[in-house]
């Protein structure tokens, strides 16, 4: 019992990040109608400025401090998001997908390597943090409570979002852009202005993806294909465009990845890549999605 | 001279070949005046080509864009890495019979899946099942290798071994010519599939699915066909260029391989036939000249590929050709 | 003798019945004209025939043949072709190659692909002569794209005709060009299918292009069949006049 409860959390823990990562991106497609693939990037960058900033600029501060510095990463990332998307992005919205995927595709790798050049080729970890938490004692075995931490905060993030979106006047516009850009701008939504958002919103949630998993885990260069291709599964599950989906996408991917990494480790990741092929197949929109 | 007459000549494969002829010879001087280095880097090039090729069937003319074509290029690879390790066979001729098996069946079957979407389902689709491949050639080591992957000697060439040569000297002129003749063959078939019926009813099926039906295409069936070549055309690029690199690695089935398929055609431009063979080529060179002067290599293929798109959306060759068309236009 | 008979066909969409209980029949060697206002199921009845849509019940009977479940491409095979109201074209393709095409899948040739298609003399000569009969061959070369309306609303049933079927439904083969144009469209079109002995069913809106150029004239409303029989009778029909010409003429 006690060993299926450390599985649960481990569980929780992985879809907390996923969820971050994948909802960012698949808000950005709802609302922008592009599959970003740097995305997985912005969360990387997220990941590198809170370790920057956690392990080397305040270095030795007290926790407390540091939980409050935590969060730069997501700041960091939602500020390159404000920067990128009327400068690269906005000139491809009229043009056909396979541009979008390609620019998107460009910047993965341009990002890769400004990332590659301001950190330089190391794994930049922030230890710290996770080391200052301590642990609780779960069946007789430490759990560290910083990961609880994360579980929360992805939990804290899910709820947060879903208020932005359903209760906030700004949630309206945003589900409305997404319905139908034409009519929403038409009625005087500025979808510039929208665009924007929405983008700098989904690469908060990237970067605050990044941010919280760096104390626990180093920040490396590939980081960002790896979590781009995962959270590619979770919003296939979940539907494209889709927060709800996100959500529960991540919920199952993290199920999925922390049986498989217990039980079937040579096929954990063929069995969630055929999970998304067979869950696009039955459903092409996700199990959240919207036929279009 | 009648319409119809006009019609069809002026489309007449005399025109191509007066542009094909210089440049095939040129390509089979190529070594005997070039460095050995430059001829490896051209035949990798040629074979990089041929693998694009097979990708623009699908992008150029079916109107799919795939992002998982790293799985038919790996698949032709590992098809003759596996058939070294557990068959220990030798001859590059049985490899590539190999590797046409290897990926027309993966490409049966990933198609039979794909083909029922379009757009960016399709795309996303092929790439997860792409990753299926990386991720168990990725954790079945035992058998692949894992991530140090699996070497493969230099093959036999219609029965004759390299024997005694050094082996860039055999990859720089033996196997260059080997490729060669297979890149002329690839070449001639893809431009008769293009030009084909069927490959006009691919084209109709591009411009408008809904119309290709209602004159009696059947849109499914043909777009799994076009998938079934284009993935053997990537996997004979792959059987191809194993031997020159020496080593296979998951990495040539992951994702961003794929990209870089993409990337080579949209290069050239896909709505050109020759586009994707013209930026293979140049992707080519432009990867080995990135990767030997800095270790930001992908800041420099990333910002060209921005740029591109930002400002070249025909690619190298139709925006040549609109060049040359402007001009022809004028004079 | 009749060429296509349907018996009770339904297609509704969600509580509407947008095609209720019809039997609805061509005859051989005629141009039918199909009319009612928007909404009246009358694209939705071609639809069903054609094979886009399929039927939620009835029966389609062409030429004593059960089609009812044949895909698009086994009613293509047994004779029925269709165009469409908004234009649906190879827009990067030339004229001469939509057409061309149209023949090449109906002689199963688009099945190779080891043969050019610019070698098939035979195909393109007929493609041309397509054209020359609906009077397109001056720009056999252009791409679809860069036609006028009216040249497009013409290719488009030349690229159904082309597949030589024995019965052509057009979809509202005149909308969107000028009043101007009309005739001219309607008279080739007309010509065509007259000469060739088969059957033509065609929606239409205007009134004056329905009276002048059909045999006989079936009537919808609400998805249902209103009146059927010659221009004189659907003329002086008190359901027609209050439920369509009333609308039509306004």
């Amino acid at each position: 019992m006690d060993f299926f409860f450390i599985h649960l959390l481990n569980a929780l823990l992985s879809a907390a990040t996923l969820f971050l990562i994948a909802g960012g991106l698949s808000l950005i497609y709802g609302v922008m109608r592009i599959v970003n693939l740097a995305h997985g990037n912005l969360y990387a960058f997220g990941a590198y400025v809170t370790a920057w900033t956690l392990g080397r600029a305040l270095a030795g501060a007290p926790t407390p401090l540091l939980y409050l510095a935590l969060p730069a990463g997501a700041v960091g990332a939602a500020l390159l998001g404000a920067v990128l998307e009327p400068t690269l992005l906005r000139p491809f919205y009229k043009r056909a997908e396979e541009y979008q995927l390609l620019v998107t595709f460009g910047l993965l790798m341009i990002l890769g390597d400004v990332m590659h050049f301001v950190w330089g080729p190391y794994p930049l970890s922030a230890s710290a943090l996770w080391e200052n938490s301590g642990s609780v004692s779960i069946a007789g075995n430490p759990y560290p409570n910083y990961n609880l931490v994360v579980i929360a905060i992805g939990g804290i993030a899910a709820a947060f979002l879903w208020f932005f979106v359903y209760k906030t006047r700004f949630g309206v516009v945003l589900r409305a852009t997404s319905q139908n850009m034409r009519m929403a701008s038409a009625l005087g939504v500025d979808v510039n202005r929208m665009y924007v958002q929405a983008f700098t919103l989904g690469c908060f949630m990237a970067g605050l993806g990044g941010a919280i998993i760096v104390p626990s885990q180093s920040a490396v260069l590939d980081m960002g294909v790896d979590a781009l291709v995962l959270s590619f599964i979770v919003v296939v599950i979940g539907g494209l465009g889709s927060l709800e989906g996100a959500l529960v996408g991540a919920l199952i991917v993290g199920v999925v990845r922390e049986a498989g990494i217990a039980w079937f480790p040579e096929i954990e990741l063929a069995v969630l890549y055929l999970m998304a092929a067979a869950v696009l197949l039955v459903r092409p929109a996700g199990l959240f999605g919207r036929a279009t | 001279m009648s319409t119809l007459a006009v019609a069809v000549e002026s489309r007449s494969p005399v025109r191509r070949l007066v542009w094909a002829m210089p440049v095939a010879a040129a390509l089979l001087v190529y070594p005997w005046v070039a460095s050995q280095y430059q001829a490896m880097l051209l035949a990798y090039g040629l074979v990089m080509a041929i693998a694009a090729l097979g990708f623009n069937l699908l992008l150029g003319y079916t109107g799919l864009l795939s992002f998982g074509h790293s799985a038919f290029f790996g698949v032709g690879a590992y098809t003759v890495a596996l058939m070294v390790k557990y068959l220990n066979v030798g001859s590059m001729e049985l490899f590539l019979v190999g590797a046409v098996v290897g990926s027309a069946v993966v490409a049966g079957i990933f198609g039979f899946v794909c083909v029922r979407y379009t757009r960016i389902f399709f795309g996303i689709l092929t790439l997860a099942l792409s990753q299926v491949l990386w991720s168990l050639a990725f954790k079945f080591f035992w058998v692949t290798g894992g991530t140090d992957g699996l070497r493969v000697p230099t093959p036999m060439l219609v029965g004759f071994s390299g024997g005694k040569t050094d082996k860039i000297e055999f990859l720089a002129h033996a196997y260059y010519y080997y490729v060669l003749v297979i890149f002329f063959a690839c070449v001639a078939s893809m431009w008769v599939i293009v030009s084909s019926p069927f490959g006009k009813a691919l084209q109709a099926i591009r411009d408008n699915e809904t119309r290709a039906e209602f004159v009696g295409i059947q849109v499914r069936r043909y777009r799994w066909v076009a998938f079934l070549v284009s993935g053997v055309f990537t996997g004979v690029a792959g059987a191809l260029w194993v031997p020159l690199n020496g080593l296979i690695t998951p990495e040539n089935l992951h994702w961003t391989f794929s990209g870089k398929i993409v990337f080579m055609t949209v290069l050239g431009g896909f709505s050109a036939f020759a586009g994707p063979i013209i930026g293979a080529v140049l992707y080519n060179y432009l990867e080995a000249y990135a990767v030997g002067n800095t270790v930001y290599w992908q800041f420099v293929l990333g910002t060209v590929l921005v740029v591109l798109v930002l400002s070249l959306p025909t690619g190298v060759v139709g925006t040549a050709d609109r060049l040359i068309a402007r001009w022809g236009g004028r004079s | 003798m009749s060429l296509l008979v349907t018996r009770g066909l339904v297609k509704h969409f969600g509580d509407t019945h947008a095609v209720d209980r019809v039997d609805f029949t061509v005859r051989e060697r005629e141009v039918l004209a199909l009319i009612g206002s928007n909404g009246a199921g009358k694209t939705t009845l071609v639809n069903l025939i054609s094979g886009l849509l399929r039927p939620d019940g009835g029966r389609i009977v062409f030429q004593d043949r059960d089609v009812t479940h044949l895909s698009v491409h086994g009613r293509i095979e047994a004779g029925i072709a269709r165009s469409f109201q908004l234009v649906n074209l190879f827009d990067r393709l030339s004229m001469l190659d939509n057409v061309a095409l149209a023949i090449f899948s109906r002689q199963g040739k688009t099945r190779k692909l080891m043969a050019l298609a610019d070698a098939d003399r035979a195909v393109w000569e007929e493609a041309i002569e397509i054209l020359r009969l609906f009077g397109l061959e001056a720009k056999a070369r252009v791409p679809a794209a860069g036609l006028s309306q009216g040249e497009r609303k013409l290719l488009d049933v030349a690229v159904a005709y082309a597949l030589r079927p024995k019965l052509l439904f057009l979809d509202e083969p005149t909308s969107g060009v000028s009043t101007r144009e009309k005739a001219p469209i309607m008279d080739t079109i007309t010509s065509v299918v007259r000469r060739e002995g088969i059957s033509a069913a065609i929606i239409e809106h205007d009134m004056d292009v329905v009276f002048n150029y059909s045999d006989r004239i079936v009537a919808m409303h609400q998805g249902a069949i209103l009146a059927d029989g010659t221009p004189a009778e659907i003329r002086v029909n008190e359901a027609v006049a209050i439920n369509l010409l009333g609308t039509t003429h306004a």
